[in-house]
């Protein structure tokens, strides 16, 4: 077990040495998997394709002076008016879609990775205090979750949008009501453990503060099972957030994410004219499984009980 | 047992209660309730009268318990594309929407138990690995994509499916069904195949872990050391005890196969309630919404009342662990 308080109050353990620290050992187990490695890479890969999808795509797909309607719907590999060559093939407005799946991917892993983020943030404050607190706290957090959790995340999704409305903002909202509960039940439970410790104790002998009791000593040992938790999440916030533009509840046309794409391929489906789908389709998968493959492996790594 | 199932009733009437209040709020106060239940084409004088009769100038805790009394009474407004009441509009398209449901878990069982049963019994072999990967596949592949993907190699590219609707239906107990017509199950095919996807996976999990479980108990040991054969073991042995698991947790997951069915009907257009509400909610049908949300709640909240007591009946220590709090 990672003992982050102690390496936090004792900075002087020198680190230039060989001495095998919690990280190393960590990095080093994480590394055991090969295909975890590989999804690392993808989705570095991926995400610095979001970051920087300004600077390489070939055209800006939202600036309409651009777009040219007569490259409307060519098949990938054809080269259009602009003189460069439509890789991916492009929608009905002659968009290309190598640059609007590159767009989009920056909406997708913003929407997902912010939500999750703000979840995570009140879901783990909340767990936090219900462990700690105990009693009507904690059972009133806690019915609250198991309540939520009865109910399946794209309904309560789509309850919250049907309330708000479209929209970024309120897709964000949404996702972080559906998803603080996992967030809240995680860290309650490993919580539950660690407020026995002996450091706590110690930590209310010296009669802290309660909030730097909960965030500095409680938190940073409760933090292995929640960035499992938060990976998986991230990648369920991103498809949950392409199902539900993909319905047409989620982002606005102006800032489509992979799912508004998908969606906006549908018609033209029917007519044999795939590759609109298609290939937003394939970045939504390989996004969700990389990010998947290298959460299996932080489950394998920080799993207490799997140490040997 | 009987106060348990008191205390649990209660319980759940609480949470109808509490949802109702949820809904009532977030209709009628986040949104604009004169904008929400008056036709935006009346004119002012109109609209002042509207408000007077729908009762919006009271108080809003006013206004919710009409709204609770009328609910109480299957009246939950009319819609307005429709102008039909909300409450028939969705229950004419249960029927389809069950059938889909039930479809799906159908075939999660026919297609993910020999699958699970065959990686479970040989679990190094490159089929049984190659069954696990898909099955990691089933979990991750965003439902409405694989749907697409669904109607563009078998209606468009093979032509040998239908895409849209629900095809022929024939008459059952007073309702249309389309599972009784050759045209109405080709329709329903793709949709089915679809929306079971995630519960294969699941099925082929929970059989393959519960089959690497029971391989190794000592009855099973005991009939092969009879001389049974392999095949005898298998079905016999292995097959009814790990039958009980998965039907219970493929049970446990009908409702959230109806909640999933709103993706799969909007894209395979089959006219069940999913795609009903996804309709309203795009062109803020209002009534209709409240009443989907609050008939899906209620069924949400009857599934785990079901669930529950059923538990409690097989295992007493649920029963004894809630008396005890």
């Amino acid at each position: 077990m990672s003992d982050a308080t102690a390496n936090g109050t004792a900075p002087a353990t020198p680190r230039k040495d060989k001495v095998e620290t919690p990280f190393r050992r960590f990095v080093s187990e994480f590394c055991e998997s090969k295909v975890a490695i590989g999804g690392l890479i993808v989705f570095t890969a991926i995400a610095l394709i979001a970051i920087f999808a300004p600077w390489i795509t070939p055209q800006n797909p939202y600036d309409l002076a651009q777009l040219d309607i007569m490259d409307g719907r060519q098949e990938p590999g054809t080269t259009g008016g602009a003189g460069f060559t439509f890789w991916l093939g492009t929608d009905d407005q002659g968009r290309d879609m190598m640059s609007g799946i590159m767009y989009g991917l920056r909406i997708s892993l913003t929407v997902g990775a912010g939500s999750a983020l703000i979840a995570c943030l009140v879901g783990a404050s909340l767990g936090l205090l219900a462990a700690y607190a105990g009693g009507r706290t904690d059972s009133a957090i806690m019915r609250l979750v198991d309540l939520q959790l009865s109910f399946p995340s794209i309904l309560v999704a789509l309850m919250i949008l049907a309330f708000l409305g479209k929209g970024i903002m309120n897709v964000v909202i949404a996702l972080v009501i559906v998803e603080w509960a996992y967030y809240a039940r995680t860290v309650r439970g490993t919580a539950l453990v660690e407020r026995r410790r002996e450091y706590i104790e110690a930590a209310q002998c010296l009669a802290l503060p309660t909030h730097r009791i909960l965030f500095r000593h409680l938190l940073p040992n409760c933090l292995p099972p929640l960035i499992v938790v938060a990976t998986m999440q991230v990648a369920r916030a991103i498809a949950l957030e392409a199902t539900l533009s993909f319905l047409g509840l989620g982002v606005p046309i102006t800032e489509p994410s992979l799912g508004l794409l998908i969606a906006n391929g549908y018609e033209y489906m029917l007519s044999g004219k795939y590759w609109i789908s298609f290939y937003p389709g394939i970045a939504l998968l390989v996004t969700i499984v990389s990010i998947n493959l290298v959460g299996d492996q932080l489950r394998d790594v920080l799993n207490p009980r799997l140490k040997k | 047992m009987t106060v348990y199932l008191v205390r649990r009733l209660l319980q759940a009437l609480l949470v109808v209660l509490a949802m109702s209040v949820i809904v009532f709020v977030g209709v009628y106060a986040i949104g604009d309730p004169v904008e929400i239940l008056i036709s935006p084409d009346a004119d002012q004088l109109e609209r002042e009268r509207a408000v007077v009769a729908l009762g919006l100038d009271l108080p809003l805790w006013q206004q919710y318990l009409v709204f609770l009394t009328k609910a109480l009474q299957g009246d939950l407004g009319n819609s307005f594309v429709f102008n039909e009441p909300a409450l028939k509009l969705i229950l004419q398209r249960m029927p389809a929407t069950l059938e889909l449901a039930f479809g799906a878990m159908f075939l999660s069982i026919l297609v993910g138990l020999p699958l699970g049963l065959y990686a479970g019994l040989r679990p190094d072999s490159p089929v049984s690995k190659g069954i696990m990967a898909g099955s990691i596949l089933g979990f991750s592949l965003p439902t409405f994509w694989v749907g697409l993907m669904l109607i563009m190699v078998f209606a468009v590219q093979l032509g040998w499916l239908p895409s849209t609707g629900r095809g022929d239906t024939a008459s059952l107990l007073g309702l249309q069904w389309s599972f009784l017509t050759i045209d109405g199950l080709s329709h329903m095919a793709m949709p089915a195949l679809n929306l079971a996807l995630f519960k294969i996976s699941l099925v082929i999990r929970l059989t393959r872990a519960g089959v690497r479980e029971t391989m190794l108990m000592d009855y099973v040991k005991f009939a092969r050391a009879k001389g049974l054969s392999p095949a005898r073991v298998t079905f016999v042995h292995v097959f009814k005890n790990i039958l009980i698991p998965v039907v219970t947790v493929v049970g446990l997951e009908l409702g959230s196969t109806i909640a999933f069915s709103v993706v799969t009907e909007s894209v395979f257009a089959w006219p069940g309630m999913g795609k009903l509400i996804i309709d309203s909610i795009n062109v803020l049908d209002r009534p209709v919404i409240v009443a989907y949300l609050m008939i899906i709640v209620l069924m949400f909240i009857t599934i785990n009342l079901i669930v529950d007591l059923t538990y409690s009946l097989l295992d007493p220590r649920v029963r004894l662990e809630s008396k005890g709090t």
